[in-house]
C-alpha cells in the first residue's frame, strides 16, 4: 500500500471514529445502515469476488446467524456476545454442508447459485412455521432503553450500535486484506479465474472453495446478529427474503468485485442512493410517485454500464492506487 | 531408474477407445517426446497421468508409488507439473501472480514464494512482462507461462502439451534451449506431446507413436521417422497394388 492509500484511509476513519460526536441520529442511521452493507458486502465478496462463487442467498445466514442469537437471549437471557458464537458455528457448518453438497456433487455456475437460492427459501418457510421463535409473527426482544449502555446484552443508545458496525466493519476490512495477500486469497484467485488449471497446480479446490464459502457464511452470522439486535425484531418473510440477498451484493458489485474498497464504496453509494434520492426528491419537492426508484435505477443502470467492474477499479486507476 | 512407469491403461469415452493397452517407462532425467496424428489419444494419455481422468484399467506409477486415480492436485503434489494444450491462464492475475500460485505448492509464505516465481520468470525469459496481466500476453508469452507455472510447483516430472505450437522457429529454438536446461542443470525429466518434429528432433531422447489409442513405435528420434508403421499413420498407406 501506497502513502496515498494511508492518508486516504486514515482520514476515512478518523472520520468515521468521530461521526457520532457531530452527526444527528437520522444521519447516524444512514452511516450505521452504510456500514452494515460495507460489512456484509465484504463477506459476500470472500466467496464471489475472491473464489467466484455466486451466492444469492446470504440471507440465510443473516436470519439464522439473527434468530440463534435472538432466540438465546428472548428464551434464557443469554447474552448475544455468547449468542454470536453460536449464530456463527450453525451457520458455518450448514454452509459446510451446503458447499459440500455443491462441489461434490459438481453442482456450479448458475446451478450453485440456485442451490444457494434454495437454501434461503427452505429456511424462509421453515422459520415461518417455527413457533418457538414466534413464527411468521415474528420474533421481538425487549427494546433497548436508548440512555443507558449494556454491551453485554447489546442495549443501548444508536452509538453503540454505530461504533459495533464499525468495529465489524473494520476487522472484515482487515480480515479481508489478510486473506488476500496471502495464500488463501492467491488460491481463491486462481479457482475463480479456472478451476482446472488451479487443480493442476496442486489446489485442492473443493477444500478452499469449501473453506470461502465458510469465512463468508461466519461472518455474515455476526451481521444477522447485530441486525436482529439493531431493530429489535426479526420476521422470516423479511429477513429470510432474497430481496436482503440482492442488497447484500448489489454493493460490491457496483463498488468492484475482488477488491478491498470495492464493497465499501459500493455500499456507500447504494445507501446514498436509498436515502439520498428520497432526501434529493422532498428536497425538490418532486411528489411523482416511482420517481426515486427511477434515480436509483438510472444511477446503478449507469455505473453498470459504463464501469463494468466497479467503481473502486476505475477510481485506483485513476489516483494511481493499487486495487 | 524409472521414474514414470505406465502399464496397460485403458481409457474410453462412451465406448470409444481413447487409449487402449499402453505401456511405456519414462526414465529419470531424460526427455520423452508422445508423437501420433491429432486424436491419438495424447492428450488423454496425458489427463489420465496428470489425474484429468481416472483410467479403466491399467496401472501408473510414478517415484515407485501408484497414482492413477488420484485427484489433479495430489499429483501435482507428489511432483507432477503440467501445461494445458489449450492454454489456461488466471487472465486477471498478473504474470508473476500466475507463477506465485504455483510456488505455492511448496513455499506455503507468498514472500518465498513470489521470489521462487521471480526466478522461474527470469529463466523463462518473461521477467519483463511479470506485472502485466495475463490476459495481456501473446500466444507464445502464454505458453511460456503455462510452463513457467508448472516449474513453480517444483516438479520431479514435468508434461507439456504441445508448447511449441504455433510458435516460430526462433521461438521455437528458445524454447528447446530452455528445456534442455532445465535436464541438464536441475536434473528435470520431460515428457511431452509435440508436433514440431523440429523440437522433437532436437530434444527428445526417445520417441514414442501413438495412434488410434495405441503405441505403434517407439526409439530414437532418427529411428522412428524411419519405421513404416509411423510414416504410414502420418502420411497415410499407399493404395497402390
Amino acid at each position: 500500500m501506497n502513502r496515498r492509500a494511508v492518508i486516504l484511509l486514515t482520514g476515512l476513519a478518523i472520520t468515521l471514529l468521530a461521526l457520532p460526536l457531530f452527526a444527528n441520529s437520522y444521519l447516524l442511521s444512514i452511516a450505521t445502515l452504510f456500514l452494515f452493507f460495507a460489512y456484509t458486502g465484504q463477506a459476500w465478496n470472500i466467496m464471489m469476488g475472491f473464489a467466484g462463487q455466486l451466492s444469492l442467498g446470504h440471507a440465510l445466514y443473516l436470519g439464522v446467524g439473527g434468530y440463534s442469537a435472538a432466540a438465546l437471549y428472548f428464551h434464557y437471557g443469554i447474552s448475544p456476545l455468547i449468542g454470536l458464537w453460536l449464530a456463527v458455528m450453525i451457520c458455518a457448518a450448514l454452509s459446510a454442508c451446503l458447499g459440500a453438497l455443491a462441489f461434490r456433487y459438481g453442482i456450479s455456475g448458475v446451478y450453485f447459485t440456485l442451490l444457494t437460492i434454495a437454501f434461503a427459501e427452505c429456511a424462509r418457510i421453515g422459520f415461518d412455521h417455527f413457533t418457538w421463535l414466534g413464527g411468521s409473527a415474528g420474533l421481538f426482544l425487549k427494546v433497548a432503553q436508548r440512555d443507558r449502555i449494556d454491551i453485554l446484552n447489546l442495549r443501548g443508545p444508536p452509538a453503540l450500535y454505530y461504533y459495533a458496525i464499525l468495529l465489524l466493519a473494520g476487522l472484515a476490512f482487515g480480515l479481508c486484506s489478510w486473506l488476500l495477500r496471502r495464500r488463501p486469497g492467491y488460491y481463491w484467485q486462481a479457482i475463480r479465474e479456472n478451476e482446472e488449471a488451479a487443480a493442476a497446480l496442486g489446489i485442492n479446490t473443493f477444500r478452499w472453495k469449501i473453506l470461502a464459502v465458510v469465512i463468508s457464511a461466519a461472518m455474515t452470522a455476526v451481521a444477522g446478529v447485530f441486525l436482529a439486535f439493531y431493530y429489535n425484531n426479526l420476521f422470516p418473510e423479511q429477513i429470510f427474503n432474497i430481496n436482503r440477498s440482492v442488497e447484500i451484493i448489489l454493493g460490491p458489485i457496483v463498488g468492484g468485485m475482488g477488491t478491498l474498497f470495492g464493497p465499501v464504496i459500493g455500499a456507500a453509494l447504494m445507501t446514498l442512493l436509498t436515502d439520498g434520492a428520497t432526501e434529493l426528491v422532498a428536497a425538490l419537492g418532486w411528489d411523482i410517485p416511482g420517481v426515486k426508484q427511477l434515480i436509483y435505477g438510472v444511477i446503478l443502470l449507469a455505473v453498470v454500464v459504463f464501469l463494468p467492474h466497479g467503481i473502486w477499479p476505475a477510481i485506483a486507476r485513476k489516483l494511481k492506487l493499487e486495487r | 531408474m524409472n521414474l514414470l512407469e505406465v502399464q496397460n491403461v485403458e481409457k474410453s469415452f462412451r465406448g470409444l477407445r481413447a487409449v487402449s493397452d499402453v505401456s511405456f517407462e519414462v526414465e529419470a532425467n531424460s526427455i520423452v517426446a508422445l508423437i501420433g496424428p491429432n486424436g491419438a489419444g495424447k492428450t488423454t494419455l496425458f489427463n489420465l497421468i496428470a489425474g484429468a481422468l481416472a483410467p479403466d484399467n491399467g496401472t501408473i506409477s510414478f517415484d515407485g508409488q501408484p497414482i492413477a486415480g488420484l485427484r489433479p492436485d495430489q499429483i501435482c503434489a507428489r511432483g507432477i507439473g503440467r501445461t494445458f494444450q489449450i492454454v489456461k491462464p488466471f487472465a486477471g492475475l498478473s504474470v508473476l501472480d500466475n507463477v506465485t500460485v504455483g510456488a505455492l505448492q511448496r513455499n506455503a509464505n507468498v514472500i518465498t514464494a513470489r521470489a521462487v516465481a521471480e526466478d522461474i520468470l527470469i529463466k523463462l525469459g518473461l521477467a519483463a512482462k511479470c506485472d502485466q496481466p495475463a490476459a495481456s500476453l501473446t500466444l507464445p508469452d502464454r505458453k511460456r507461462l503455462e510452463v513457467a507455472r508448472a516449474l513453480a510447483t517444483g516438479p520431479k516430472l514435468l508434461l507439456l502439451d504441445e508448447v511449441m505450437a504455433g510458435l516460430r522457429p526462433t521461438e521455437c529454438d528458445e524454447v528447446v534451449a530452455i528445456l534442455r536446461a532445465l535436464k541438464q542443470r536441475d536434473g528435470m525429466t520431460i515428457l511431452l506431446i509435440e508436433h514440431v518434429m523440429r523440437a522433437v528432433m532436437a530434444l527428445a531422447d526417445r520417441v514414442i507413436v501413438l495412434h488410434h489409442g495405441e503405441i505403434i513405435g517407439e526409439g530414437t528420434p532418427a529411428e522412428v521417422v524411419r519405421q513404416p508403421a509411423v510414416v504410414a499413420s502420418y502420411l497415410g498407406e499407399t493404395s497402390e497394388p
